[in-house]
Parts: structure tokens; C-alpha cells; sequence
């Protein structure tokens, strides 16, 4: 079988960017990516964004940032699978190189949350639930969040360690470019922070931002002619009922636990052989959740760990090396493409103060909804 | 939501009638095609029981703009009596009433005004048990 491999990457900083539209932040995000591939065009571009239909009223994004990145006359078009719209974006492009139709894609994601006020986002955010269920009651995404955590504090005992997440995500932010909020949080603050949900606090949940990032992703036999650094690429993905009170365990993201075994099936890697995980720390709870579900940690000690420090930088197994969804920021469809970047730039060696030592294979998780869809895409060093 | 949509679905809005695989016993809030676990296309329409208990709570601080007037809100996981698990949100609670394992049962309520045309929304809620 033919090879996906990753030969560029390129983004903005997560902010409020008042001055420049959705579609601009993701041109600039693209262009940064070809010229850091060498390359002047792709076969195709898959464009991943959740909101902008609602939020900038703009459909028809793929041909939109193709006559905005000038190149117009390719395929283009975009992918959605709410929070995880970006995996998704990559998943298709990387089909597309598999295929063998394409020896290069530009996969870019993008979200704009500044356009909307916080109540006008969180009403948006809704659309990835079912608009006739839990939409229609206000049993909005935090609140879910708040009710499995409530389920998780019954059946593994009242602890806050899980509120170290974020404490070790804003520590792995401190200084980086892109990151939206780049400096420490103790966990003290993050305990005295007030509720968004009850138990859930305003600083175990990721903010609101804009921000773009792109890729490049190349056939094998175009990847010998670059001479840019490159990593392999490999994606899974999954689905489960979106309701996580309908499932057998809503405890367990069985989604994700499904596209991880088969990612690394695909890549050939085994589970311990794994150095770093960039999470969907959306909120504190999806990240415990997320690492029990695949093994990393036993069912309720996700947080233990976290407390030990097992997930630092300089743990056994590094998890958001940048930031993650919480501090570095988290524009919905263009989230898992920073994931993506910061682990090509974890295996090429150019992750700077974050570097993760000798790592050799990266993972990346990506959560639509409550874990409605998973994705899970493994970066291998070439 | 437009008002064609809330209108589709009223009946699980108002009674919490819903259809049940006559296979494998999974509930569907909204007409299936087929069933979402075992694929069976056999289901029976069934109005599900209006008393339940609590099983979690929490309390919304981040209401989406549809439930700006009514923030902040209650949003509750209830099991009901015959095991069916649903969320729902939770009125006429006192303080003290709030606490797990609660029993609770169904009301008729407004739950929201919607849209351009400010359509008024209705559907079901759960209040302590009276009886």
C-alpha cells in the first residue's frame, strides 16, 4: 500500500482577529504551508470548518479559499464533522493521496468564533447535537460535560484531580507564538474559577477564538522530489450514537477507543510505542475520558497520572505539547489540523523548548460532539 | 429551530411518546427507520412513564441565546420507571430539593420563544414528585 506523508505545515495565532476575516486567516494559514512544502500547487483542497454557515452565513468555502490562495480550477470543498471538521478534512484528503488520485492535497481548517457574541456561539455549537432533542431542551455541550462528570466523580470517587488538564496544558502553552492564552495556571485558579456547569469550572473548558491551519499532505512518490522534512501520516475514524447517555458506558469514548486500535493496527505501532498524544481537551473530563478509553490510563486514574505528572513534557507520555484545545486555543474546524502541525513539528525536531526528546510517533485525537465521531491520526517519524 | 421541525416531533415533546424496538427494546425519541442498535424495522409506539428519579444535575452557566431569558437552568440525567434514561431540564426545584436519586415526574411546560416569528416552544420538564 502507498504512503500519506505530511511535507509542510502552516498557521496563524489562536486570538480575537478582529481585522481579518475567516477566509483571509485561512489563506494565510495555506500559503504559509506551501511555501514551507516548496511547492506552488495541490491536486485538491479540502477545506475543514464547522460554523461558517451559521456564524459568517458563508457556504461554498472550498472554492471560496481556493480563488483566495489562487488556485482556482482545482477540486475543492468542505468537510464537516462539528469539533472534529479538521480531522475530517485530513481524513478525505489523506484518502484522496491513497487513492492514488492526487500526489498533493492542501487540507485547511478554519473557524471564526469571534463574529458571534459567547450566547450566539454556544446556541451554534448545538448543531452538533440533534436539534430536536437535546438542542431543543438547552442540554447544550458543557452541560453534557457536567453530567458525565458528575457520573465519573460517582463511580471513581470525589477527586479534582481530572482539573489538572488544564493545568499541564496552559504549562506546555507558556511562550508558544500561536498559542491563545500562552502562560501558566495553577491548579488553585483553576479551582477557583466559577462553574459553567456544575462541576465542570470555566477554566477546565477551552475559550473562544479564531484562528487557521493547513497542511500539506503528499503521495510517496512525490515525497522523494521534497526536500522539506516529512512525516508518514496515518487516519481512523469512527462514530457512536451522540446522545453519551444512550450508550452502553458513557464513560467510554468507544469511538475513539475503536479509531485508535485501528490507526495503530494501520501504522504498525504499538500502543507503548507511542511518545506523545495531542488530546481533545475540550474540557477537562473529554481528556481523562479520552486516555481511559485507549488504554493510556486505567478506567478513573487519567487524573491520577495527571497529578504524578506522567503527562508533562518530560513525562512518560507527553500530552499537549503546545497547549492542547485549552491553552492554545480551539477553532473548531481547524483544531486537529494544529494537532497535526505540532506533531510534524514534534518528529521533524523543530518543536523548539516543546520538543519531546527522541519521539518517534505522535498521535492525535480528534472529538465531534461528546465523542460522537472520533478521529485518531498517527504521525510516524521517517 | 423552524417551526415545521418543532411540529414534527411534538408527540415526544408533549408525552414523551417515542417508539421502541419490538427486537431489542431500544427507544427511539423520534421515528425510526430502522433500529439504531439491532437494525430491526419492528417498533411500537409507546408513551414512556412520567415519573422517574435524578440520576445527575447541573446547572447551565453558558446558555446558548435560545435560553437567554431563562438562564441559569437546570439540565437533569432521569431515569424513569422503566429504566428508559433521558435529559431533560428541571423546574420548580427548591434548594434543598436538589440532590441526587430525587424522584421527580413529568410536566408540560414552555421551554423556550424561538425564531424570527418569536414562535412559543412547549415540551416537557421534570419537578420534584408530588406524590
Amino acid at each position: 500500500m502507498t504512503k500519506v506523508y505530511v511535507a509542510g505545515v502552516g498557521f496563524t495565532k489562536i486570538a480575537e482577529h478582529w481585522d481579518k476575516s475567516l477566509e483571509q486567516l485561512m489563506a494565510e494559514a495555506s500559503v504559509k504551508a506551501l511555501e514551507s512544502a516548496g511547492l506552488m500547487a495541490v491536486n485538491a483542497i479540502y477545506v475543514g470548518n464547522m460554523l461558517g454557515e451559521v456564524l459568517q452565513e458563508q457556504g461554498h468555502l472550498g472554492s471560496i479559499i481556493a480563488e483566495y490562495v489562487g488556485l482556482s480550477r482545482v477540486p475543492a470543498f468542505r468537510v464537516e464533522a462539528a469539533e472534529a471538521s479538521g480531522a475530517a478534512a485530513l481524513y478525505a484528503g489523506a484518502m484522496d493521496i491513497l487513492s492514488g488520485k492526487s500526489d498533493a492535497v492542501l487540507v485547511v481548517g478554519g473557524e471564526k468564533l469571534s463574529d458571534g457574541l459567547p450566547e450566539e456561539v454556544y446556541s451554534t455549537l448545538m448543531i452538533g447535537g440533534r436539534q430536536d432533542y437535546e438542542g431543543f431542551i438547552g442540554a447544550e455541550f458543557y452541560s453534557l460535560n457536567a453530567l458525565l462528570y458528575k457520573l465519573y466523580r460517582k463511580r471513581y470517587g470525589e477527586s479534582d484531580d481530572v482539573a489538572m488538564f488544564p493545568v499541564i496544558s496552559h504549562q506546555h502553552a507558556e511562550g508558544v507564538p500561536h498559542a491563545q492564552y500562552p502562560f501558566k495556571i495553577p491548579l488553585e485558579k483553576v479551582l477557583s474559577s466559577p462553574f459553567i456547569s456544575e462541576p465542570l469550572r470555566r477554566l477546565e473548558v477551552s475559550g473562544i477564538g479564531d484562528g487557521a491551519a493547513a497542511v500539506i499532505l503528499v503521495s510517496e512518490k512525490l515525497a522523494e522530489k521534497i526536500k522539506a522534512p516529512k512525516t508518514e501520516l496515518y487516519a481512523a475514524s469512527a462514530t457512536d450514537y451522540v446522545n453519551p447517555f444512550e450508550r452502553e458506558d458513557p464513560l467510554k469514548f468507544e469511538s475513539l477507543s475503536m479509531a485508535t486500535r485501528k490507526v495503530l493496527e494501520d501504522a504498525g505501532v504499538k500502543r507503548s510505542e507511542i511518545d506523545f498524544i495531542e488530546l481533545h481537551d475540550a474540557t477537562s473530563i473529554m481528556a481523562a475520558i479520552s486516555l481511559e478509553s485507549c488504554g493510556f490510563a486505567r478506567p478513573g486514574e487519567a487524573g491520577k497520572l495527571a497529578v504524578r505528572g506522567e503527562f508533562d513534557l518530560s513525562g512518560s507520555l507527553p500530552c499537549n505539547t503546545f497547549g492542547g484545545l485549552k491553552a492554545r486555543g480551539h477553532p473548531l474546524g481547524a483544531t486537529a489540523i494544529y494537532q497535526v502541525a505540532e506533531a510534524y513539528l514534534q518528529l521533524t525536531e523543530q518543536a523548539g523548548k516543546n520538543q519531546v526528546d527522541s519521539a518517534e510517533n505522535g498521535l492525535v485525537q480528534s472529538l465531534g460532539g461528546v465523542g460522537a465521531t472520533a478521529f485518531t491520526i498517527l504521525l510516524k517519524k521517517v | 429551530m423552524r417551526v415545521p421541525r418543532y411540529w414534527r416531533n411534538l408527540s415526544f415533546k408533549y408525552r414523551l411518546v417515542g417508539w421502541k424496538c419490538n427486537h431489542c427494546g431500544t427507544f427511539h425519541h423520534s421515528k425510526p427507520i430502522v433500529c439504531k442498535r439491532c437494525r430491526s424495522r419492528d417498533f411500537m409506539e409507546v408513551e414512556l412513564p412520567k415519573t422517574g428519579r435524578l440520576i445527575a444535575y447541573t446547572i447551565v452557566n453558558s446558555a446558548p441565546k435560545e435560553f437567554n431569558d431563562s438562564s441559569p437552568y437546570l439540565i437533569g440525567l432521569i431515569e424513569l420507571d422503566d429504566g428508559t434514561r433521558i435529559i431533560s431540564q428541571l423546574t420548580d426545584f427548591k434548594e434543598d430539593e436538589l440532590r441526587e436519586g430525587v424522584r421527580v415526574e413529568a410536566v408540560f411546560r414552555r421551554i423556550r420563544v424561538n425564531g424570527e416569528q418569536g414562535i412559543i416552544e412547549y415540551g416537557y420538564k421534570f419537578r420534584p414528585s408530588m406524590g
